[in-house]
């Protein structure tokens, strides 16, 4: 899948287009052959005492599924609004996903954790599917993810 | 209108409508199946003590689902490794992969979205809305042709496409009726279009910070049945802040992981109990009976969509178009048809045609729509009524009689009927007969007296518009030319002659096999498919009236066969009594499924006399079964007509033929077939009241003849020929 997005609404204090305290990151997350229909993803990110601060990309666009992505939805009550204009289509096995935005530089070696969820019809649940810190050293390391996630990098 | 909302959708959607009913057929296979293989929790078997079994064989497990069909999933973590079984609950080990079937899978896509995205789920949604479409216009119509819904049962007639599409559809309209209805109430839902609300409770704010509380000992998991369960989630490794998070049909709750008390709960949303039952009647999932049951009648889809697309081939060959065909509200004059076959339909066109040019503003349309308050500038009245059977209503008369009785008064328009049949027949005209009958009955005024066409007789037709111009004020010329099925041109291979000796020249012609299109034999239109027995109608130079002759052979044959006497002064005699080898005459083929012996193994009694031996020759050629059959035939001499002699020898001595009766009228003491039949009473009342059939081909006379003869010998038994023909064990084909 080519890059979906470069620019973005601003809907969270994470993201902040054109400052220049704000660097490009490319988020890449490629799937495993799983064998079952297209994932559901929650990226969001969650500060050092574990509360949710914003969602960076929902990979999916029936809300109605949202429930299977059980640590967002907890996060967020389930709130479409923290997706709004961040939203792309579920993302097939095999596939891989890649997202460019422009992130906060402070969000950078502060304790911050970047979250994935995961959801297959018909397949389980997977919350928490890739959790990592957000730091400098961080950049370009792929983490393995727990079922349906092959690995999961950020470049900047 | 019901018939256009029936039709465009169904040649429109055809394709569609056939991929959905099988997609949506082979799916129903799996709810009834998963039923039958996935191991059942014992009744009584608590959440608590499933999940116990589980977590003593699974350690780690983090959630266990219970589908509709009973069958329970895990899926734990081993050393980072997901794992997932299907379980069996009396253990609470592993009894099969929990991968999804690949099949399911696709076939579910490919049904809910042609193996596309939003886009095919859009492009199914209409192939659902158009199966409702079909389905509600198609009740419709069976209603009116059944004449009532609670006829909805009735006995069919009508040629076999029909009959079965109309078979089909009154068993599975329920089926597809429900099958869209959800379907569509599930795309409403994945588009949002309705919402699901799923109630979520909110996640506590607060938990106790303890872990480790005995699965029995929980509120809620500790005493909910396993068939009452959904899912139920494990609070994640070594998080003391997460929850059990249970789900079960009644709700959903997340449960304390140190005190077990319910922390949050939030029942199901009516939304979401809705959409669960139609999901449930759509995909049989925790109905698999039911789901099989609508499997069954999706498959009848492709077979309605198959004879659909027959009966509109067919309509449209054997019904002129109408054109600038006045809408009933504005039309001056009303043109009524009761139709069967389709030919009355042309006369009404020629009507149409005529009646427009002379300035007229008309309306043609079936007696079924019958409906005065619709007309509302009519000034008069036509129908044009064909009979069906003994006098009763032609297909698409349907009902015509039930709704002028139930009129509280006759319109003050006045009325013109006109019957069409053919005067040989005892019960000629009788249903417009019938019409005119009800209508003086109920005081209906009258725009002429009651006339009657023979045998489509063009002149009849003409002679009739004079009267109906002169009724109407206007001078009217109705020259009606019969709408011809498509003709093909038939080559003479072999002729043999007979009785020219005894005044009766008679021809055996054999004629080549036409060129068969591929799409003819597809369809079985034409040449493509016939039987001894039907007709041919030949067109002879220097008239565009046909004449019909019946077939002494069968497709399989591999010739067209028929026997002509030659008439003093026959245009079409004429022709063929002169045809040599090479020769060709313009024919088309016309199914006649009413004079064919049954496909059984009962006696057959064949009786005919001078041409009508050819179908019945033609019959005894294709007994291959070598069904009992009994010829009795009359001839003038048997050195001069005895038509297919050698040949019925040879077919006695092949064991196709049982016994040859044949009667004589040219010797020195006359018999007739019926002498014939007489003579051998105590066999032939033994064999009809055994089972045979009786079929009779020949002269009017002669089979008048026979029936008396018959009606003697049965006498003794209690039978007559009238309760044989009721039952169809006496068929005659009589010219």
């Amino acid at each position: 899948m080519k890059s979906l997005l470069s620019t973005l609404v601003l809907t969270t204090a994470l993201t902040m287009p054109g400052l220049a305290m704000a660097r490009q990151v490319t988020l890449t997350t490629n799937l495993k052959t799983y064998g079952g229909d297209g994932a559901y993803l929650a990226l969001y990110v969650t500060d050092a005492s574990d509360t949710y601060v914003g969602s960076l990309w929902m990979a999916g666009g029936k809300s109605k599924y949202y429930k299977h992505l059980t640590g967002w939805y907890r996060a967020t009550g389930g709130d479409t609004a923290q997706v709004n204009g961040i939203t792309g289509a579920s993302v097939g096995a095999g596939r891989s996903l890649e997202i460019t935005l422009d992130l906060a530089d402070a969000l950078f070696d502060a304790g911050y954790t970047l979250h994935i969820d995961a959801a297959v019809e018909d397949m389980r649940d997977s919350p928490n599917e890739v959790s990592v810190p957000l730091t400098t050293d961080g950049v370009g390391t792929p983490v393995t993810g727990r079922r349906y996630i092959a690995d999961f990098t950020y470049d900047m | 209108m019901i018939r256009a909302l029936h039709r465009w959708p169904g040649l429109l959607a055809l394709a569609l409508v056939s991929a959905l009913a099988l997609s949506g057929a082979a799916l129903s296979v799996f709810p009834a199946a998963d039923r039958l293989t996935a191991p059942q929790a014992e009744a009584g078997l608590t959440v608590a003590q499933l999940s116990e079994r589980i977590q003593a064989v699974y350690p780690t497990v983090e959630q266990i689902r219970r589908a509709p069909s009973g069958r329970i999933t895990a899926y734990w973590f081993d050393n980072d490794t997901p794992g997932a079984a299907i379980i069996d609950p009396a253990t609470g080990q592993g009894a099969g992969s929990a991968d999804p079937n690949p099949v399911e899978r696709w076939l579910t896509n490919f049904h809910r979205a042609l193996l596309l995205g939003d886009g095919g789920r859009l492009v199914m949604a209409a192939g659902a809305l158009a199966m409702l479409v079909l389905s509600v216009s198609g009740a419709a119509l069976v209603a009116r042709r059944m004449g009532g819904w609670r006829h909805w049962f009735a006995p069919l007639r009508g040629t076999v496409p029909g009959r079965l599409h109309v078979e089909l559809a009154r068993v599975a309209v329920v089926g597809l009726v429900l099958s869209s209805v959800t379907a569509l109430w599930m795309v409403a839902v994945t588009f949002e279009v309705i919402p699901e609300n799923a109630a979520m409770p909110e996640f506590p704010a607060e938990v106790s910070g303890e872990t480790g509380i005995a699965l029995a000992d929980m509120a809620v998991i500790g005493t909910t049945p396993v068939a009452a369960l959904r899912e139920l989630s494990f609070p994640y490794p070594n998080d003391p802040t997460d929850v059990f998070t249970l789900r079960t049909d009644q709700g959903t709750g997340y449960l304390d992981q140190g005190s077990g008390a319910l922390l949050a709960w939030a029942d199901l949303s009516l939304w979401e109990r809705i959409s669960e039952t139609i999901y449930m009647l759509h995909t049989g999932q925790g109905a698999a009976a039911l789901g099989l049951v609508l499997g069954v009648m999706a498959l009848g889809v492709p077979a309605m969509g198959a004879t659909g697309f027959l009966i509109w081939l067919s309509g449209r060959r054997g019904r002129p178009r109408i054109r600038g065909n006045v809408a009933a509200g504005r039309a001056e004059t009303i043109v009524l048809v009761g139709s069967e076959g389709g030919s009355t339909w042309g006369f009404a066109a020629t009507l149409h045609a005529a009646l427009t040019q002379a300035g007229q503003s008309v309306h043609v349309a079936p007696m079924s729509s019958f409906d005065p308050a619709r007309y509302g500038h009519a000034e008069r009245m036509i129908v044009l009524a064909a009979t069906y059977g003994d006098g009763d209503a032609p297909a698409s008369a349907k009902g015509f009689l039930d709704r002028l009785d139930a009129l509280d008064r006759a319109p003050d328009i006045p009325l013109a009927v006109l019957g069409f049949g053919d005067r040989s027949f005892p019960a000629y005209c009788a249903f417009a007969k019938a019409v005119a009958a009800a209508a003086q009955a109920k005081g209906w005024p009258g725009l002429m007296g009651m006339d009657m066409i023979d045998r489509q007789s063009p002149q009849d037709f003409a002679r009739w518009g004079r009267d109906l111009g002169q009724a109407m004020g206007i001078a009217l010329d109705l020259i009606h030319h019969p709408v011809l099925p498509k003709t093909e041109a038939l080559t003479l291979i072999a002729r043999r002659d007979y009785g020219a000796e005894v005044q009766a020249p008679t021809a055996i012609l054999r004629f080549a096999l036409p060129r068969v299109s591929l799409w003819q034999r597809l369809t079985g239109q034409g040449f493509a498919r016939f039987d001894a027995g039907d007709l041919i109608g030949i067109l002879p130079e220097g008239s565009p009236v046909p004449r019909l002759y019946s077939l002494a052979s069968g497709r399989r044959d591999g010739f067209v066969e028929i026997v002509v006497k030659k008439h003093p002064g026959g245009l079409c005699s004429g022709q063929l009594a002169a045809l040599e080898p090479g020769d060709t005459v313009t024919a088309y083929l016309r199914r006649n499924p009413g004079f064919r012996p049954r496909r059984d193994a009962t006696p057959l009694i064949l009786i005919g006399a001078g041409t009508g031996i050819g179908p019945l020759a033609g019959f005894v050629r294709g007994n291959a079964r070598q069904r009992p059959i009994h010829l009795f035939f009359g001839m003038r001499h048997p050195s001069s007509d005895f038509l297919y002699g050698e040949a019925l020898r040879d077919w006695q001595d092949k064991g196709l033929l049982t016994r040859l009766v044949t009667a004589v009228s040219r010797e020195a003491k006359p018999q007739y077939v019926q002498d014939a039949l007489r003579g051998d009473a105590a066999q032939v009342a033994q064999l009809i009241r055994d089972g045979a059939r009786v079929m009779v081909c020949g002269g009017r006379d002669m089979a008048a003849g026979v029936t008396d003869a018959l009606a003697e010998i049965l006498a003794p038994s209690g039978l007559t020929p009238a309760t044989l023909k009721a039952e169809g064990r006496y068929v005659e084909d009589v010219y």
